[in-house]
C-alpha cells in the first residue's frame, strides 16, 4: 500500500484498523526520504522513529497522532537530535532539551523522523539560504519551494510525511505552503509556544503547521497549542478544539478584501484563481467587501526594521564561545568573535544583523525602531477595525507562483516583496493560513484567509468548507518531471 | 583656588532571592564554578526568561522604604554588548521604566544630617564571571553568578565629599539589610558602587567632567578611592589639564585609581525593549500584600524598645542598627526574658565577642535558645552576671548548652547561709587586723571582705547574701 499523500487522518484510520502498522508507515516514509530528490532534509532520526514506531505496535503508545510519522523544522529544538537552524554556526549543535511544540506533539504520540531543511535562521524566502543546500519544489525541482519553511512544505507536497512543523515570522508557513501546493497556518501570536524555538524576531515568531488539508492543520493545532509557563508572552486562553467549528455554516459571513493590495497588477491566471475562489465562498452563502486598511502599506519597511534589530540582538549569543561553531587558530577574544560570526553566518544572516545592529544604533533609533514600532501599532489597529465589519481577510498568498532557483538571490529586495501579502498578519499577531487554489505557469498558488486573534477556528472554518466543495488540495506533484 | 566635589553613586544590590532573576537556578554563594546554572542562565537557543517576581517584592520593598514612587508597571529592556561571561550578549535590563523612581535616603556625617534624593532604581541581571589567572594559557567562565537579580539604585549628583559617599553607602547597606532585600556583604560583590565623581570651583553652577570609578566593595576602599580621585582631578585642572571623562579602576594596593582600557567601554548598548517579556504589572492586591509585610525599619524600633521595654537609649539604637542583631533580642524578650539585662548582655559581653571575630550574630555559636536559658538562669539566681559572662565565653567556643556548663563546672550561686557563714567566719579569722582595723572606722574596708568571700567562693556566693551576711558578722 502506498502512504504517499495520504492525509493525516486517513493514516490515522489506516493504523486504528491495523490496515498498516506504524513500522511500515514509518520504514516507507524512510524509503520515500533516501530517493527523494527535494533535499528536505538536514538531519533523520531513522533509528529512534523506528523504535517509536515499533512501541506504537505494540500498543505502548496512546494519543490523537500516536504512530504518525511527522516532521520538525529544523529551528525547534530537540533533545539529543542535532538542530543546526540551517547554519553553519549550529552545525554540532545538540541540545539538552525539547521545544515544547516538540514535545506536545511527541506527547500526543507523533513520531519525528527527522529535522527539515530552511533559510538560515528563517531568514528567507526562498530556502536558498541554508547552509545544507537549497531545498526543491517538489512540483518542479528547479524552482523554489518558497521559505523559510521550504524543507517542511517541500517534504509534505512531495508526500515524504503527512505533517511537518514551520515557524513563520514573516510568512515562512504561508508562502511556502502556497508554493508548495499545501496547507499551512500561523496561529495568533502566543498561541504556540516559543520555548525551544530558536529565535529569528521573538515578537514576530510563531509556530504552526503543514498538512494536506485544513481539517489536518486543526486537528495538529489541538497539539501544537498550549499555554506555557516558560513563555510569558504566550497567551494563558483556554485551550480550543480547532475540530468543533470546521463544518460551521458560511451563509452570511462576510470576507473583507483589502484594497490596498492590489490585485489587479498581479499575473492574469493569480487574478483569475482569486475571483474563482471568491466564487466558492459565494456559492456557500458568504459576502464580500472592500475594506480599506490605509497602513498596510508600511508592512513591509516595518517588518525590516523591526524583524532585523530583533535578530541583531537574539543571535549575538553565538559567539563561539559556549557552543556552535568556533574558528580555529584565533589570537585574541575579539578575533574568536569576529572569525566564528563570520565564518559561521552566511550572507543574508549578516545582512539583516547589521540593518538591525544599525536600526538600533545611538542616533538611529528614533528614526527607525521607534518609528517602525508606531506604524507597527497603526497596521495593528488597521486589523482591529477591519474586523469590526469582516470575519475574516482574504487575498492571494504570495505575488506568484515559485520562481527559479537563484532568480532572485542577487537582489533582496525582489526577495522581501515575496512577503507582501504576509507581513501584516506577524506585525499585527493575528491567525493566517494559506490553502492551494490553482495554478499559475503549471505551478501552485495560495489563498490566504486572515483571521481576527484567537480566531484560528473561524479561519479553518472557511478553509475546510473551501476544500470540500474544491479539488485543489487533492493535486499533487508529478514527481521529478518538470511540468 | 578652592574646589568643590560633586559625587553622585550607583550602588549594585544584589537580591537576597533563592533563585535567578529569570531562572529557577540557585544563587547560593561559592558553589563549584557553572553549577548553578540552567538552560537559560547559559543563553541556550530557544530558551526564554520568565521574570522571578520575588525580585520584584524586594525592589519594591526598597522603594516603599525610600518614599520612592513605584511603577506598578514596569518594563525590561536589552542591553547589548559581547562578553564571554555574558552569555546572551546582552543583559536584561530596566532602561526605560524602571520598577523604583524617586525617593531619597537621609545620612549622617559626624552628626550633620543630610538627604541624598534618588534617580531611580532599576532590576537587571548580573553577568558571570571571567577568570584569568586559573591557567596560565586560558581564560575560564563560571556562570553561577549569571542572571543573579541585581538592583541598581542610582543618587542624585548630591553627594559632596567621600566621607558623605561612606555614610550614604552605610545608610543603604543597612537600610537593605534590614530590609532583607540584600545581605549586604560586600566582600563577596553582594552590594558594590560605582562612584561619579566630578569637581568644580566654588560657586560654579555647571558641573565639572566626571570620572566613573567601578566596582568598589569596601567602605574603606570608597573613602580612599574617591579622597584618591578628587586630588587627581585637582591637580590636573590646577595644572591647566583637563580631566578626561572615562571609567577608571581603583587599586586598592597602590591606592591609585587608573584608567579602564577605553576600548571595553566605547560601546554603543543599543537598548531596546526586551520582546521576550511583557511588562510586568503589579496588582494592587499585591502591593497591598507588599506593605503588609514591610519590617519595622531601625529608627521606629529603637524608639520602640525604648518605650515598650525601657533600655537606655543608646543601647536601643545600637541593638536596631542591625537586624540580625534586633532579632536575637527581640527573640529573648518574647521568651518572657528581662529586656534590661538581655540589653545589657547584647550591648557588652555580645557585642565585645562579635566584634572580636569580626562575625554576626547568627554567625555565632550562641543559639537564641541557649541565650535564653543564661537569661533565665541569671533571673531565676541561678548564676550571678559575672559568672554568666564566663559562661558566655564557654558558650562562644563551644556552642554547648548553658546548663550543662553550670552544671559541669559547678557554678550555681551559693546562697546556702549556712554555707556562706562558714566562709565568712573563716575569712574574718584569717584577717584579724583588717577586722580591726574596719570596726575602727575604716568602712572601705567592706569590699575587701566581700572580695575575700567571692575569691573563697571562686565567684559563685550571690552577692546580695553575702552583703547581708558580711554586715551580721562584722558589727556582732
Amino acid at each position: 500500500m502506498s502512504i504517499r499523500f495520504k492525509t493525516l487522518s486517513e493514516l490515522k484510520k489506516l493504523l486504528e484498523k491495523k490496515e498498516i502498522s506504524s513500522f511500515e508507515l514509518v520504514s516507507e516514509t524512510f524509503r520515500n526520504i533516501s530517493s527523494s530528490k527535494t533535499n528536505s532534509f538536514i538531519t533523520l532520526d531513522e533509528e529512534a522513529a523506528l523504535s517509536k514506531a515499533k512501541d506504537f505496535d505494540q500498543g505502548k503508545v496512546n494519543g490523537d497522532l500516536a504512530g504518525i510519522p511527522i516532521a520538525q523544522k529544523d529551528l525547534f529544538c530537540t533533545k539529543n537530535l542535532r538542530t543546526t537552524c540551517g547554519s553553519k554556526i549550529l552545525e554540532n549543535f545538540i541540545p539538552p532539551y525539547d521545544a515544547t511544540v516538540v514535545k506536545n506533539l511527541s506527547n500526543a504520540g507523533s513520531i519525528c523522523v527527522g529535522k527539515t531543511n530552511m533559510d538560515e535562521f528563517a531568514m528567507g524566502s526562498s530556502n536558498e539560504t541554508s547552509f545544507y543546500g537549497t531545498v526543491r519544489n517538489p512540483w518542479s525541482l528547479d524552482r523554489v519551494p518558497g521559505g523559510s519553511s521550504g524543507g517542511s512544505a517541500a517534504a509534505v507536497s512531495e508526500g515524504l510525511v503527512c505533517a511537518a512543523t514551520g515557524t513563520d515570522t514573516g510568512g515562512s508557513i504561508r508562502q511556502p505552503a502556497a508554493l508548495c501546493g499545501i496547507t499551512g497556518i500561523k496561529p495568533t501570536y502566543g498561541r504556540a509556544s516559543r520555548w525551544g524555538m530558536i529565535a529569528f524576531a521573538s515578537s514576530l515568531d510563531q509556530a504552526g503547521t503543514f498538512a494536506r488539508n485544513a481539517e489536518d492543520c486543526a486537528l495538529l493545532l489541538n497539539h501544537i497549542c498550549s499555554h506555557d509557563t516558560k513563555d510569558t508572552t504566550s497567551i494563558s486562553d483556554m485551550q480550543e478544539n480547532y475540530l468543533v467549528n470546521l463544518n460551521n455554516d458560511l451563509n452570511g459571513k462576510t470576507i473583507g478584501i483589502i484594497k490596498e493590495f492590489d490585485i489587479s497588477s498581479l499575473n492574469k491566471e493569480v487574478q483569475d484563481s482569486f475571483e474563482q475562489s471568491k466564487k466558492i465562498f459565494e456559492n456557500l452563502g458568504a459576502n464580500f467587501v472592500e475594506i480599506s486598511m490605509p497602513n498596510i502599506k508600511l508592512s513591509v519597511p516595518t517588518y525590516y526594521v523591526v524583524a532585523p534589530a530583533e535578530c541583531s540582538s537574539n543571535l549575538s549569543r553565538f559567539d563561539g564561545v559556549k557552543y556552535g561553531y568556533r574558528a580555529k587558530n584565533v589570537e585574541n577574544l575579539e578575533e574568536l568573535y569576529i572569525k566564528s560570526r563570520s565564518e559561521g553566518f552566511g550572507d543574508e544572516v549578516k545582512r539583516r544583523i547589521l540593518i538591525g545592529t544599525y536600526v538600533l544604533s545611538a542616533g538611529f533609533y528614533d528614526a527607525y525602531y521607534k518609528k517602525a514600532q508606531q506604524s507597527r501599532r497603526m497596521i495593528k489597529n488597521d486589523f482591529v477595525d477591519a474586523f469590526s465589519e469582516v470575519d475574516i481577510i482574504m487575498s492571494p498568498s504570495s505575488p506568484s507562483s515559485a520562481f527559479k532557483i537563484g532568480s532572485k538571490t542577487e537582489d533582496p529586495i525582489e526577495m522581501y516583496l515575496e512577503d507582501l501579502f504576509t507581513i501584516s498578519s506577524n506585525l499585527a499577531g493575528v491567525p493566517a493560513m494559506s490553502i492551494p487554489h490553482g495554478f499559475a505557469k503549471g505551478l501552485p498558488i495560495g489563498l490566504q484567509l486572515i483571521g481576527n486573534y484567537l480566531e484560528e477556528s473561524k479561519i479553518l472554518n472557511f478553509a475546510h468548507q473551501y476544500q470540500k466543495n474544491s479539488d485543489w488540495h487533492l493535486k499533487t506533484p508529478n514527481l521529478g518531471e518538470s511540468p | 583656588m578652592s574646589w568643590e566635589t560633586v559625587i553622585g553613586l550607583e550602588v549594585h544590590a544584589q537580591l537576597s532571592t533563592n533563585t535567578k532573576l529569570f531562572s529557577s537556578a540557585s544563587t547560593k554563594f561559592g558553589s563549584e564554578p557553572n553549577t548553578q546554572v540552567d538552560l537559560v542562565d547559559l543563553g541556550l537557543p530557544g530558551v526564554l526568561p520568565v521574570v522571578n517576581k520575588d525580585a520584584f517584592k524586594k525592589a519594591i520593598r526598597f522603594g516603599l522604604a525610600i518614599d520612592a514612587n513605584i511603577n506598578q508597571e514596569s518594563s525590561f529592556d536589552r542591553k547589548n554588548y559581547f562578553y564571554p561571561d555574558l552569555p546572551k550578549g546582552y543583559q536584561i535590563t530596566q532602561m526605560t521604566k524602571p520598577i523604583v523612581e524617586g525617593g531619597s535616603i537621609d545620612i549622617d556625617v559626624d552628626g550633620d544630617k543630610k538627604t541624598i534624593n534618588i534617580t531611580r532604581a532599576h532590576l537587571e541581571e548580573d553577568a558571570g564571571k571571567s577568570i584569568h589567572d586559573a591557567y596560565p594559557d586560558k581564560s575560564v567562565i563560571d556562570l553561577n553568578r549569571a542572571g543573579t537579580p541585581l538592583l541598581e539604585i542610582v543618587s542624585e549628583p548630591e553627594i559632596s565629599s567621600a566621607k558623605e559617599a561612606v555614610a550614604y553607602m552605610k545608610a543603604l547597606h543597612q537600610l537593605v539589610t534590614f530590609l532583607d532585600v540584600c545581605d549586604g556583604d560586600m566582600s563577596q560583590g553582594s552590594l558594590r558602587c560605582d562612584a561619579n565623581v566630578s569637581i568644580r570651583k566654588v560657586g560654579d553652577s555647571e558641573l565639572g567632567t566626571r570620572t566613573e570609578i567601578k566596582n568598589i566593595n569596601s567602605f574603606r576602599f570608597i573613602e580612599k578611592a574617591i579622597n584618591f580621585e578628587i586630588k587627581r582631578q585637582i591637580k590636573l585642572l590646577e595644572s591647566g589639564e583637563k580631566v578626561t571623562q572615562e571609567t577608571r579602576l581603583y587599586d586598592s594596593g597602590k591606592d591609585e585609581t587608573r584608567p579602564m582600557r577605553s576600548k571595553e567601554f566605547a560601546n554603543d548598548y543599543r537598548y531596546f525593549p526586551d520582546p521576550d517579556l511583557l511588562p510586568v504589572v503589579i496588582s494592587d492586591d499585591e502591593m497591598e500584600e507588599i506593605r503588609s509585610t514591610f519590617p519595622e525599619l531601625p529608627a521606629d524600633k529603637s524608639k520602640r524598645y525604648v518605650s515598650e521595654f525601657q533600655i537606655d537609649e543608646s543601647e536601643a539604637e545600637i541593638i536596631s542598627s542591625s537586624r540580625e542583631l534586633s532579632n536575637f533580642f527581640e527573640a529573648a524578650v518574647e521568651s518572657k526574658n528581662d529586656p534590661k539585662l538581655a540589653a545589657n548582655l547584647i550591648v557588652g559581653e555580645i557585642s565585645s565577642l562579635l566584634n572580636k571575630d569580626n562575625i554576626k550574630i547568627d554567625e555565632s555559636k550562641l543559639s537564641s535558645d541557649n541565650f535564653n536559658i543564661l537569661l533565665q538562669r541569671i533571673s531565676d539566681g541561678t548564676i550571678s552576671k559575672k559568672i554568666a559572662k564566663t559562661i558566655l565565653a564557654e558558650i562562644w567556643e563551644t556552642g554547648r548548652n548553658a546548663d550543662e556548663i553550670i552544671n559541669d563546672q559547678g557554678l550555681v550561686q551559693i546562697r546556702d547561709e549556712n554555707l556562706l557563714e562558714e566562709v565568712i567566719t573563716k575569712v574574718i579569722e584569717s584577717n584579724i587586723k583588717q577586722v580591726e582595723d574596719y570596726k575602727n572606722g575604716k568602712d572601705k574596708l567592706f569590699g575587701f571582705f566581700v572580695g575575700q568571700v567571692m575569691k573563697e567562693t571562686q565567684g559563685k556566693a550571690n552577692p546580695q547574701a553575702v552583703n547581708d551576711l558580711l554586715k551580721k558578722a562584722l558589727n556582732s
